[in-house]
């Protein structure tokens, strides 16, 4: 099992295509980044307007944590789609370029073959992750220091002590993580019953943005549906900014999206099992 | 001897076509097994689902006595396959990819047999070198290499001279035969063209429409006295009623202006060309041929076959 997964991760790094991801989350934190060094200043005070006729802030609003946190607003759908480049590659890219059957030509078992296959594209969603934790969160504290972190939210604003946000990240990266292995999931399944990449890599980032949309639309009809969907529970991460966390929403999340990853693979599995292989 | 593989009332049907038909067969060790067919006749159907790669809709396949099915996918290690065209990684180095393949084959595999199977099939020197910048017959030897490096009892090869030049062509038919004479693997090959099979194979299957037609020895089923010996001569027209008069006459099959066809055993070609040159004709040149299509045709009574590659 780990030499099949050694295999794997070395297929997915020595593809140009995998650096293309990491290039792309490396230039989306820079340009954020040098927008709020640029013209930080206004856009924080146009946000903070309602807060600053009632309150005196004071301070280093403008610091690494704060632009951290509008870097993973702006990745939440860019994000899933560099994983599903991957995971929806995983069979399906196999077997337009006809090696799935040369590799189901040897003794190994389809439903280790599909679980090699899926961890190895969590390993490169948990480096996406790391490298995102890296590039926005390491490299906007060195540009912009530490402070007390402002989070602003509809009906509320709240303030996070600068001692008490670096274990939020870490909490958050992880349930990303958590949250883009379940659209690896998804991905990897599209790819079971496609022959060629582009499909499920469309499909998954097309399901994505439907459901986000109807996560976001506040219409009643669509309430019922939401607590089911899984990216409701994708953007859980956000609660680690709250004050207090809330856990128990938290964990449900964590759940859901795991349930939903089983289930994702599952399906995969059992339809690998029986497909006639015939590209 | 007991059969390495029998296929057994192998049935296949894809959206209402039935690609295979109640195919049995079996392969003993030692052969060197054709399997000729059209194309479309359902040879890559049945060796599909002699590697599990396609799922019969009824009938079994037998591994050295064992019940090929998704809970043992282990028998297929003492097989090696190369099906249809060569892909592979075009990425990754020659040697990368035998290392991968290699790897799956669930035996460890040390680099001195890597290196043997790249001499074997001669890509040694060139197992560096990224496979996109491989020429079809390199992708094809790579493949064989695949097929071979876990020393399986038997190879599958599927259509293994497609896309080659005639040297190439020429180059994988001496491979095949080594690997059967000095590596004693039992092999499986599949082609469109009676000729290829005819050059390497011990016996064969004829397969038409996902049938069987003829199974046997291949001296057996190819018959001496039907070669196909096609004259280039000049004004050949004017020798039919020459020919309709002498000893000729039941072994034509057909005339036109500048070929005579005759239907006969190649050791009477000499005298027949003795004949041609008394009656005063210019003969340019004489290729014999084993009649491939009216044999296949013959065998499968219909000559309606939209591709006759045979």
């Amino acid at each position: 099992m780990i030499k099949l997964l050694r295999i794997e991760i070395y297929k997915i790094f020595r593809r140009p295509r995998t650096y293309i991801s990491f290039g792309i989350v490396l230039a989306i934190a820079f340009i954020i980044q040098l927008a709020m060094y640029s013209g930080g200043k206004d856009f924080m005070s146009f946000g903070m307007q309602g807060v600053t006729e009632q309150f005196d802030v004071q301070g280093n609003i403008i610091n690494g944590y704060l632009v951290t946190y509008i870097i993973l607003q702006s990745l939440l759908i860019h994000i899933p789609l560099l994983v599903a480049l991957v995971a929806g590659d995983m069979l399906a890219g196999e077997a337009n370029l006809g090696t799935l059957r040369l590799l189901l030509t040897k003794p190994v078992s389809r439903a280790r073959l599909v679980l090699v296959k899926f961890v190895a594209s969590v390993v490169y969603t948990l480096l996406l992750i790391t490298w995102l934790a890296v590039t926005a969160l390491l490299i906007s504290l060195l540009i912009f220091g530490e402070g007390d972190m402002v989070n602003l939210k509809s009906d509320a604003f709240i303030v996070l002590l600068k001692d008490d946000i670096m274990w939020r990240y870490m909490a958050a990266f992880v349930f990303a993580a958590l949250a883009m292995t379940t659209i690896a999931a998804l991905a990897a399944m599209l790819s079971a019953f496609a022959d060629n990449s582009i499909g499920p890599i469309m499909t998954t980032m097309g399901i994505v943005v439907v459901l986000t949309i109807l996560t976001n639309l506040e219409l009643p009809m669509f309430n019922v549906i939401k607590p089911y969907l899984f990216t409701t529970h994708m953007i859980g991460w956000k609660g680690f900014f709250d004050d207090p966390v809330p856990l128990k929403a938290i964990a449900n999340s964590a759940v859901v999206l795991a349930l939903y990853t089983v289930g994702f693979l599952g399906v995969t599995i059992a339809y690998f099992n029986k497909k006639d292989i015939t590209s | 001897m007991e059969p390495i593989i029998q296929a057994r009332n192998l049935t296949k049907t894809f959206k209402g076509f039935k690609a295979v038909d109640e195919l049995s067969f079996s392969i003993t060790p030692g052969d060197i097994y054709g399997f000729l067919g059209q194309n479309g006749a359902g040879k890559s159907t049945t060796m599909r689902m002699l590697l599990g790669l396609i799922f019969p809709d009824s009938g079994e396949i037998l591994i050295n006595g064992s019940r090929l099915s998704n809970s043992s996918r282990h028998l297929l290690s003492g097989i090696g396959a190369s099906i249809e065209r060569p892909d592979m990684y075009g990425y990754l180095s020659g040697w990368d990819n035998l290392r991968i393949f290699a790897a799956l084959s669930g035996k460890p595999i040390p680099s001195s047999r890597l290196y043997e199977v790249l001499e074997i099939v001669g890509l040694r020197g060139r197992e560096k070198d990224k496979v996109k910048a491989y020429s079809q017959g390199m992708k094809q030897r790579l493949g064989i290499a695949i097929a071979l490096v876990h020393s399986p009892q038997l190879l599958i090869l599927d259509e293994p001279t497609n896309g080659l030049d005639p040297q190439g062509i020429a180059e994988m038919r001496a491979l095949v035969l080594s690997l059967s004479r000095d590596h004693n693997k039992t092999i499986l090959i599949s082609s469109h063209l009676l000729y290829e099979i005819e050059q390497v194979a011990t016996r064969m299957l004829v397969i038409h429409r996902g049938r069987k037609v003829v199974e046997g020895l291949v001296r057996e089923l190819l018959n001496p006295d039907e070669t196909l010996v096609d004259i280039q001569v000049a004004q050949g027209e004017q020798l039919k009623d020459k020919l309709a008069a002498s000893q000729w006459q039941t072994h034509v099959t057909a005339i036109t202006h500048n070929t005579l066809t005759l239907k006969m055993n190649t050791a009477q070609v000499p005298e027949l060309n003795r004949w041609l040159v008394q009656q005063g004709a210019l003969v340019s040149a004489i290729n014999s041929k084993h009649s491939l299509e009216a044999y296949f045709l013959s065998l499968t009574n219909d000559k309606a076959a939209p591709d006759r590659n045979i």
